[in-house]
């Protein structure tokens, strides 16, 4: 009786961190976050030939509707790391899309084809769609401005590995804050810890959206500025964003606010010891080079660790059960 | 103005009662009654809200995505439901939870737009706001109300 019992708590344990896409952070609660986090752990450290089994015979279908270098690379090698084989294609105009294929036409075939379906899309909302129709599961690596999941799951892993946890950690975000997709989710996955800080550093023209803030200040301590100086010595990690040039009327105006948010050696010296640096990538200018090697310079391997998180949402995508699709 | 208002009453189909002023003119443009006789009265005076709207549609009573259509425009409206000339159902609109294929969504690369399916939205109250099920896009009350569909 009591392996029965045990069993079922476990059952209702996996149930609560079950997942079928992966498409926003949002649906993501800190069990599931956690159960893919220690997922990517397990993966990091288990033996390549071991790893090679997990998704042996299956195919991973790679659509990638919009150009991306970095993530389509790192899922198709987390994908070919874990033994899958991979369909698909990175450029759309190749595809029946620019002859007026609908998306869910395009999934409807590929459905057939793959086991998993990485897709990114310029489109918003395209994942979600796909994902409503697909028989499938969806992972989305990135829909126009809103949402790239595995992004912020390799952020969370990369704070986790480097600090052994993320409760209490004392974060700043820089840059655009406005417009960055990849600052809105994590704010919003660092709400999901305890005793999070979250200082906000960025131009008054590219402030935080007032509504990701108002949902998240119940759990995250937040202090807003425009200077990065004001809390470099709090702060465990400086989370650098790029400031995009278009965003601004006027040269002058851009000119102005790039040279007040360029991380040097010198801020970071400003700061604790363990300061760590992180950024999305591709940076432009506002990391200096001089910061490389450095071990404040923590975005080389937060971009490598795109790898494991990836592994770990596709070896767990593997074992959902979705319904039939639509 | 004189409080008795000068309408005639009807003896099946719907009262809405308690708009706020304005709203009538903006349910008229959003649900389909081409066909049914409908009897307006804008910024009648009401003891409870000073002013407010009241509409009774002859022979036609209302759906689920109407009602909640008319619950986004008009808040806290009265809904009366009236057969052989009696009310048989009073029920006072509150926000919807969700909504679906009544509005669109704003933003123009959302999935919806592209490829014309029906939009969804939650929407959370006080400040009332409608996020898209899709891409995520959070909208205000005034263009939950400018995107209305009035097809």
């Amino acid at each position: 009786m009591k392996g029965s019992l045990k069993s079922a708590e476990k059952q209702n344990a996996r149930k609560n961190t079950d997942f079928t896409d992966v498409i926003s952070i949002l649906d993501f609660t800190r069990p599931m976050i956690e159960r893919v986090l220690g997922r990517a752990q397990q993966l990091e450290n288990m033996p390549r030939p071991q790893k090679a089994k997990i998704l042996e015979n299956k195919v991973v279908a790679s659509l990638f509707f919009e150009p991306s270098t970095r993530t389509r690379l790192s899922f198709e090698t987390a994908a070919q790391n874990l033994g899958a084989r991979i369909i698909g294609f990175s450029d759309a105009n190749v595809t029946s899309t620019s002859k007026g294929e609908t998306l869910s036409d395009t999934i409807h075939i590929i459905e057939n084809y793959a086991d998993i379906i990485v897709m990114r899309h310029f489109i918003e909302g395209a994942a979600k769609r796909a994902a409503e129709i697909s028989k499938v599961p969806i992972v989305n690596a990135g829909d126009g401005a809103n949402q790239h999941p595995t992004q912020t799951m390799l952020d969370l892993y990369t704070i986790r590995k480097e600090f052994g946890k993320i409760d209490g950690i004392k974060i700043a975000l820089a840059g655009d804050l406005k417009y960055g997709r990849t600052v809105h989710s994590l704010m919003y996955a660092l709400s999901q810890f305890d005793n999070v800080t979250v200082y906000l550093i960025s131009p008054e023209s590219l402030a935080m959206p007032r509504h990701i803030i108002e949902e998240t200040r119940k759990k995250l301590k937040i202090f807003e500025t425009a200077n990065i100086e004001k809390y470099i010595k709090e702060c465990d990690v400086l989370y650098a964003t790029r400031i995009q040039k278009e965003r601004f009327p006027d040269e002058v105006e851009y000119q102005k606010v790039r040279n007040a948010y360029v991380i040097t050696p010198q801020i970071v010296a400003k700061g604790k010891p363990s300061l760590r640096i992180m950024h999305p990538l591709p940076r432009v200018n506002e990391l200096s080079q001089a910061l490389d090697g450095t071990p404040a310079a923590l975005y080389f391997k937060q971009a490598a660790n795109g790898i494991p998180v990836r592994e770990a949402l596709l070896s767990m995508l593997a074992d959902a059960k979705k319904g039939t699709g639509g | 103005m004189a409080k008795d208002i000068r309408i005639t009453p009807i003896k099946n189909g719907t009262a809405i009662d308690h708009l706020n002023t304005g709203s009538a003119y903006k349910i008229l443009e959003v649900l389909d009654l081409r066909d049914f006789t409908v009897t307006v009265g804008m910024n009648v005076e009401s003891r409870k809200m000073g002013k407010k709207d009241i509409m009774f549609i002859e022979g036609r009573e209302l759906s689920k995505n109407e009602l909640n259509t008319i619950a986004l425009v008009g808040k806290g409206a009265t809904i009366n439901i009236i057969r052989d000339a009696e009310i048989k159902n009073k029920s006072e609109l509150g926000y919807p939870e969700s909504v679906e294929g009544i509005m669109k969504c704003i933003n123009p690369k959302c999935i919806t737009n592209a490829e014309r399916i029906p939009a969804k939205f939650q929407i959370r109250k006080e400040p009332l706001e409608a996020k898209c099920f899709y891409c995520e896009m959070r909208m205000g009350e005034k263009e939950i109300i400018s995107s209305i569909k009035s097809d």
